[in-house]
């Protein structure tokens, strides 16, 4: 059987799909209300640096981070084929370079916490 | 005789305009920009987090620009849309059965939308917002 590297890009698009999904409203609603000058108290400095201090706030940041950066790219990519842009590889190439960058750097992030 | 596969040429870059069920896709694939470009926001939130109280305090602060409310408010939109019709698509991607019988597409919808509801009413709270 022909062998494929599409799961390997499509498992995590499907994953980050769905935390995007779940996640993302939510998230967009606290960055607005900082947006507004009413910031969550969630998002204060003490708040937040104590939430990603501990191991499962890291976990569930990067999670969600990483997942959501991998989706969109996936995303991104199928956008520009749709709008008539072919150079697929080039746009997947640079694509996917960009969110596994994006994760390492969050991950680099949340380790210094 | 043999016989020639009818080709036709389409529009690469407005083939989305000839039927109002692609143009909702592609509203949907747009979608994708915005959260893309929110992604980003949060590992920079992220650097920021990790630089310190003055350099979080500083990036709340360049939150409240105008350009970045008009982005907020899309990126809420697209990530609205996004979830609506990612949970709307679930019934069709994971149909389940039991027995004879297949579960109502609206139950597996419902469920998902259920859940959504509950996770975000959760954030919101361990965020002190309601």
């Amino acid at each position: 059987m022909a062998k494929s590297h599409k799961p390997v890009v499509w498992f995590p698009f499907a994953a980050g799909g769905t935390v995007i999904a779940f996640c993302m409203p939510v998230i967009v609603v606290l960055g607005l209300l900082a947006a507004l000058g009413q910031v969550p108290p969630g998002l204060s400095y003490e708040s937040l640096h104590g939430f990603a201090a501990h191991g499962t706030g890291k976990l569930i940041l990067f999670g969600v981070i990483a997942l959501s950066l991998w989706s969109s790219a996936h995303r991104l990519r199928c956008t520009c084929y749709d709008f008539g842009l072919r150079a697929d590889t080039l746009i997947a190439t640079m694509l996917y370079v960009a969110a596994i960058v994006g994760s390492a750097a969050t991950a680099m992030f949340l380790f210094r916490i | 005789m043999s016989r020639r596969p009818l080709i036709r040429e389409l529009p690469p870059t407005r083939w989305f305009l000839r039927h109002p069920r692609y143009l909702r896709y592609m509203a949907r694939e747009v979608t994708s920009l915005f959260v893309g470009a929110y992604c980003v926001l949060l590992v920079i939130a992220m650097q920021r987090l990790s630089a310190g109280p003055v350099a979080w305090q500083e990036f709340l602060v360049a939150l409240r620009s105008p350009a970045s409310l008009v982005f907020h408010l899309a990126a809420m939109a697209a990530a609205f849309y996004h979830a609506g019709t990612w949970f709307n698509a679930t019934q069709k991607a994971m149909p389940l059965q039991i027995g004879e019988d297949f579960v109502p597409g609206a139950y597996i919808s419902g469920a998902h939308y259920l859940v959504w509801a509950v996770l975000s009413l959760v954030v919101l709270f361990v965020a002190g917002v309601i």
